[in-house]
C-alpha cells in the first residue's frame, strides 16, 4: 500500500515517513501542491493515501484537496489533512473540499496510526495490498 | 519481546518509591507497552536498552516520564473501536426492540477522564434505532482527579487527535480556547461519580449495558470474581457487559457466556443464571 506525504517541511515529511513506513507503507513525497499533483501524475500506481500539509508555498494543501477531488480518475485517494491549523471552520472547509480525515500537529505515532485504521488503511504485512 | 527482570526491578522500585503504586510481578507486558512508546521516543528499540540507559543516567525527566506513563490512566476516544462498532451495530439495535420505555441505562465503569462515556454517548446518538430515547450514562472512576477533568468535557489537541473521526470531532465539540469541549447535549447524558469497584457499589440501579473494560487486569482473580459477581447484580438479565480485548469471564466467573457482536466479543449472563440475577 502507497502512501504520499505532502509538507513544505523537509523534518515533517521525514517523520511521518518513518511511522508511514513502520506500519508498512511504501512512501512517496512533494514539498507543495504543484509537485505532489506531478508526483501523482507520474505514478502508475497510484496511492492509497496522501497526508496533506495545509500551509505551503506555490500551492497550499486545500487547493491540492480541490485539485485532486476534481480528478475523477483520482478519486479512491484517501486525503487526510496533517496541519497546525486547528481552527473548527477550517476544518470543515478541508472536509467539504474533500478530504476525508484531519490530523492536527502536533501529534503523537499512535495518533497517526490509529487515523489510518479509522479509515481502514491497513497494509497487508509484506504484500501489495 | 518481553522485559527483563531486571529492568521490570528498577521499574517497579522507582514507580513504588514515586507514587506507591505496586507493579507486582506478572505486570510486565503492562510496563512494556506502557515504556514502549517512551522507549522508541528516545531512540531504543526495546524498553530493556531503554531502562539500561535509565538506570545509568538517571536523567530527572525520563524518570518522572516513567512514573507518568505508569500511572496515568491510558484512555483516548473509542479505544479499539471495535466495541463501539458492536454497540452500534448489533448491542443497541437489539436493546432498541426490548425496550418498550424507550429508556437505557449505561454504566462506564472505570471512565478516567471521561473518553470512555463521552464516545458511548456519541455513539448512542449515531444509531437510529434509539434516536430520541432517553439514554442515562453512569460513568465511575476510583480517582476524584480524574472525575474533575472527566465532568468538564474539555479536551486537549492531542487527546482528540486519538480515535476520534475528525467529523465526529466537529459535529459534538466545540472550540474553547485551545482546548475542545464536548457539547452540552451530550455532557448531560453523562453523570460522573466516585466509586471503588472494590467496594460494594451501593444504590447505582440496574443497568442495561455495562462496559468494564482494561480495569479486570489490574485486580488478583479473587477479585475479578468478585467484581463480575456482583456486576450481574446491577444488569438487567438480557443485558450486555464488555471487557477489554485482553479480558475474558472464563474461568473467573462462568455465569457469563460470550456471543459475538460486530467484529469483536460481548458477554451476557447464561440464560439458566438469568433468574438468580433478581
Amino acid at each position: 500500500m502507497r502512501a504520499l506525504i505532502v509538507d513544505d517541511s523537509r523534518a515533517m515529511r521525514r517523520i511521518v515517513g518513518r511511522i508511514l513506513t513502520e506500519r508498512g507503507f511504501e512512501t512517496a513525497e512533494a514539498a507543495d501542491g504543484q509537485e505532489a499533483i506531478a508526483v501523482l501524475e507520474s505514478m502508475d500506481d497510484l496511492p492509497a493515501v496522501a497526508c496533506i500539509d495545509w500551509n505551503m508555498p506555490v500551492m497550499d494543501g486545500l487547493e491540492l484537496v480541490t485539485a485532486i477531488r476534481a480528478r475523477p480518475e483520482w478519486r479512491d485517494i484517501t486525503l487526510m489533512m496533517v496541519t497546525t491549523e486547528s481552527e473548527q471552520d477550517r476544518i470543515v472547509r478541508a472536509l467539504a473540499a474533500g478530504a476525508h480525515e484531519y490530523l492536527i500537529k502536533p501529534f503523537t505515532p499512535d495518533a497517526l496510526v490509529e487515523k489510518l485504521d479509522l479509515l481502514g488503511l491497513v497494509p497487508t504485512p509484506g504484500g501489495v495490498a | 519481546m518481553s522485559i527483563g527482570a531486571d529492568a521490570f526491578g528498577f521499574v517497579r522500585d522507582h514507580v513504588r518509591a514515586e507514587s506507591a503504586i505496586v507493579l507486582e510481578t506478572g505486570k510486565e507486558y503492562l510496563v512494556e507497552s506502557r515504556l514502549l512508546p517512551l522507549a522508541r521516543q528516545t531512540g531504543h528499540d526495546s524498553v530493556d536498552t531503554f531502562v539500561a540507559e535509565l538506570r545509568r543516567t538517571r536523567n530527572p525527566a525520563l524518570m518522572r516520564q516513567v512514573v507518568e506513563a505508569l500511572t496515568t490512566n491510558e484512555t483516548s476516544f473509542f479505544r479499539d473501536s471495535d466495541p463501539f462498532v458492536a454497540l452500534r451495530q448489533d448491542v443497541l439495535p437489539t436493546l432498541a426492540k426490548e425496550r418498550p420505555g424507550r429508556s437505557l441505562r449505561v454504566w462506564a465503569a472505570a471512565c478516567s477522564s471521561g473518553q470512555e462515556p463521552y464516545s458511548i454517548a456519541m455513539t448512542t446518538r449515531d444509531t437510529p434505532e434509539v434516536a430520541g430515547w432517553k439514554i442515562d450514562i453512569v460513568a465511575t472512576d476510583l480517582s476524584e482527579e480524574v472525575l474533575a477533568k472527566a465532568r468538564k468535557g474539555e479536551y486537549s489537541q492531542l487527546e482528540v487527535n486519538r480515535g476520534l473521526p475528525v467529523t465526529t470531532l466537529v459535529k459534538h465539540f466545540q472550540r474553547s480556547g485551545i482546548n475542545w469541549r464536548i457539547n452540552p447535549d451530550l455532557a448531560a447524558m453523562v453523570q460522573f461519580r466516585q466509586l471503588n469497584l472494590m467496594r460494594p457499589f451501593g444504590p447505582v440501579g440496574r443497568f442495561d449495558v455495562v462496559f468494564l473494560r482494561n480495569v479486570l487486569i489490574y485486580f488478583d482473580l479473587a477479585t475479578k470474581r468478585d467484581i463480575l459477581r456482583r456486576v450481574r447484580q446491577v444488569m438487567a438479565p438480557d443485558g450486555y457487559l464488555f471487557l477489554g480485548a485482553a479480558e475474558m469471564t472464563m474461568g473467573v466467573d462462568d455465569a457469563w457466556e460470550r456471543v459475538p457482536a460486530g467484529r469483536s466479543s460481548v458477554y451476557r449472563i447464561r440464560e439458566d443464571q438469568r433468574s438468580c440475577v433478581r
